[in-house]
């Protein structure tokens, strides 16, 4: 009796171990872009340049791993209420969402998310071994980790704050080169401009919250962020917000076309296309649409020259990423192309196709990447110089948007003349409130 | 099983038993509203009185929310906008569309093509033709401004002023309604006898005279209809003020709709934004029953 009872308990936990085994062999077994054949994901995309390139390239995936890819690009003022309401009900529509890091850090790692990438890279059955995960810049790499070390997302582009300059205005009024400080800017742009004639020195953002990510640009000339590096405090009534302030107050004002004052990227992307802006200073990843004939008036007048100095010399950086929520229902297939957005082939694509400037350090190496590409050395160079000097944009706390709303809007009454100290005095004192609660729980 | 002793007793037990057994007919429209309107409502209701984010716990705070709202300029300032906003985009499509009923309403060659152009704008969906406008609205690269200054006057900024941005967007919303507008009140002329006209002209009225003292009072109750419809809509109005201006420049074109809109789903504080829901659905109650009542008022006399 005993030897047979025996033998039932060995052969039933054998029986339980099996597909532990089988498991296993098959961590053992080499990776394969097909295990998923035949299966389909759901990708949520803000629409940008980023979700351009993916899209366009989105049947090399299907064919490369024989899964078919639902793919949805949405404005990212929509996308991103419509990403957080889906995931607090816990029932996303998607497998794999692009996040902006510079606006959702700390909410996605507050409220849980977004799975673990850890896991995933781990198992050699379900990563490329030529994936080669330590290629991602350290600054990239610090958006994408949560201080517990969890990997909410891979980063997908590090966008950088550049100055487009109009080579053939310049030339009319005898400069030559770019600025190279925020005085030369100022002084260089109240030269260039002739508002009888519709050209501008400057265009930039005046949009409240789209604003925030210029005026804090300018803000770190004064090697100042906009929030102490507890999250606690806001620093956007300081003496050098002020000053800053002052400086982004009087050159859209005297500099910049009229209407500036609701301008998002878009509206001064037109602007500086149709040769109204002799200076714009806003985000690389819009570069590509100027070398475009199609859309753009300066192709071949367009200069890119890294952000002039202030105090010091640097230039804000905003990351986004590119993860799988932890309520997602294909999981496994959703890592394959995450993999596949973030491996070398496409960020190399990205990076020549002047999409984006990604956070992979290997492409910027790659001669052949460079020389297939349509931009200039001079946008390489530029793009080498600003990496070196990047320094996160934004603050990371939880409520990005309505920081970016209330002192956006602050910041967006100067250019219709109210006073700086005031104005920046009274937001913060609005927003801090929110803040402090936002922190307590 | 139900259902059909529902439909078999009536018809044996003769007409009286009928209406004890209609309700079954509306249980399908009761169950609707009750999933679609009346929960919700209550949800609403319930979030409202606590702080509701999308992380985290959702403590109650009883009515602390409906108390920030007192204190919150953001939110007074939304409010005086919306009625603003409102009070324009009812008067304005008001005056031009019974204007346009009384043309439309005497004959002319191609009127039933002109009354078709007319009738256009009101049956493009809302979010383009926005898009369309915040093109032509752009201060250096619109036709507006093109238009303007082709003919020698000076350009305007539109939406892109704290100053100009309520008005323009009042004569989008007009460009749009005024149709409906004329189209009820068109109804109502088309509606009117003809013999106090003709006494009228035997008299020598003039046709200013006609129309101040037969057309109007004998269609003003099709103009109080339409001013009630264009009112509710004006104050739910979301669509063309977040897609041409999302509430800017800064806060200048910002109406109760946006702020709770950017409240819950931007800031995603869902306690407080469904607290500006039921202070916003008691505000359109209001008003829509103070001139229901001031209609009735007139019925009577």
């Amino acid at each position: 009796m005993i030897r047979r009872r025996q033998m039932l308990a060995t052969t039933a936990a054998a029986t339980l171990a099996m597909p532990a085994i089988v498991e296993r062999a098959n961590a053992q077994s080499t990776f394969d872009w097909k295990q998923f054949k035949g299966q389909s994901i759901e990708v949520n995309y803000q629409l940008s340049p980023r979700g351009d390139v993916a899209k366009a390239n989105l049947k090399a995936f299907e064919e490369l791993t024989g899964m078919k890819v639902g793919f949805e690009q949405i404005p990212e003022q929509q996308q991103r209420p419509k990403v957080a309401m889906e995931m607090a009900t816990g029932h996303p529509s998607f497998d794999v969402v692009n996040v902006g890091m510079h606006v959702q850090k700390r909410l996605i790692e507050r409220a849980k998310w977004m799975e673990d990438l850890r896991p995933f890279l781990a198992d050699k059955s379900l990563t490329a071994p030529d994936y080669d995960f330590d290629d991602f810049s350290k600054p990239s790499m610090a958006v994408a980790t949560a201080p517990d070390g969890k990997l909410n997302v891979i980063p997908l582009n590090q966008d950088l704050f550049i100055v487009f300059w109009n080579k053939e205005l310049f030339a009319q009024k005898g400069l030559q080169a770019p600025p190279k400080t925020l005085d030369e800017m100022m002084t260089m742009a109240h030269q260039l401009t002739d508002a009888s004639k519709g050209i501008y020195g400057f265009v930039g953002r005046g949009l409240k919250n789209a604003n925030m990510t210029f005026w804090d640009d300018v803000l770190l000339k004064w090697d100042q962020e906009t929030v102490t590096p507890d999250g606690k405090t806001l620093l956007t009534d300081t003496p050098a917000a002020i000053e800053a302030a002052t400086w982004y107050q009087k050159i859209m004002r005297e500099c910049a076309p009229p209407g500036v004052i609701g301008f998002n990227w878009n509206e001064c992307q037109t602007t500086f296309m149709q040769g109204r802006a002799a200076i714009w200073w806003d985000g690389i990843g819009f570069s590509a649409p100027l070398l475009d004939p199609q859309k753009s008036k300066v192709v071949g007048k367009v200069g890119f020259a890294p952000d002039p100095a202030g105090k010091v010399r640097n230039c804000a950086t905003f990351i986004d990423g590119i993860g799988i929520p932890a309520t997602a229902k294909n999981k496994k297939q959703a890592w394959l192309f995450v993999q596949w957005v973030t491996g070398k082939t496409m960020m190399n694509e990205q990076l020549r196709s002047g999409s984006g400037t990604p956070a992979r350090l290997s492409c910027y190496a790659q001669q052949d990447v460079l020389k297939g590409s349509a931009f200039p050395p001079e946008w390489f160079e530029t793009t080498e110089v600003s990496l070196k000097m990047a320094r996160s944009g934004l603050p990371v706390i939880v409520p990005v948007t309505e920081f970016r709303d209330t002192i956006g809007a602050a910041v967006t009454n100067l250019i219709a003349g109210a006073d700086p100290a005031t104005e920046l005095k009274k937001a913060t004192a609005v927003f801090q409130p929110v803040l402090d609660k936002s922190n307590e729980g | 099983m139900s259902m059909t002793t529902a439909i078999n007793v009536p018809i044996i037990s003769g007409p009286r038993a009928y209406g004890r057994r209609y309700w079954v007919f509306a249980v399908p429209a009761a169950a609707v509203v009750l999933v679609v309107i009346l929960f919700p409502w209550l949800f609403t209701l319930y979030m409202s009185v606590h702080d509701w984010k999308v992380t985290g716990d959702t403590p109650y705070v009883g009515l602390a929310n409906y108390a920030k709202m007192l204190s919150d300029e953001r939110f007074l300032y939304a409010v005086v906008r919306t009625l603003y906003f409102t009070a324009a985009s009812v008067v304005a499509p008001l005056i031009l569309g019974v204007w346009a009923a009384v043309c439309f309403a005497s004959k002319f060659r191609l009127r039933g093509l002109a009354r078709t152009l007319f009738v256009l704008p009101m049956m493009a969906t809302p979010v383009a033709i926005s898009l369309v406008w915040t093109m032509m609205f752009h201060p250096q690269l619109g036709v507006l401004n093109y238009l303007l200054t082709s003919v020698g006057l000076p350009p305007s900024t539109w939406v892109y002023d704290a100053s100009t941005v309520i008005p323009t967007l009042v004569m989008v919303e007009t460009w749009q309604w005024t149709p409906l507008v004329m189209l009820i009140v068109l109804g109502g002329i088309a509606s009117l006898p003809t013999d106090p006209y003709e006494a009228a002209i035997l008299d020598g009225a003039s046709a200013w005279q006609m129309f101040r003292h037969i057309t109007l009072p004998l269609v003003w109750p099709f103009i109080m209809v339409a001013a009630v419809i264009r009112l509710i809509d004006a104050l739910k109005t979301f669509d063309t003020i977040y897609v041409i201006t999302l509430g800017g420049p800064g806060t200048a074109s910002e109406t109760i709709n946006i702020l709770l809109y950017q409240t819950a789903f931007a800031y995603y504080d869902l306690g407080y934004g469904s607290a500006m829901v039921v202070v916003f659905f008691v505000l359109i109650l209001l008003i829509s029953l103070l001139l229901l009542r001031i209609r009735q008022r007139e019925d009577l006399r």
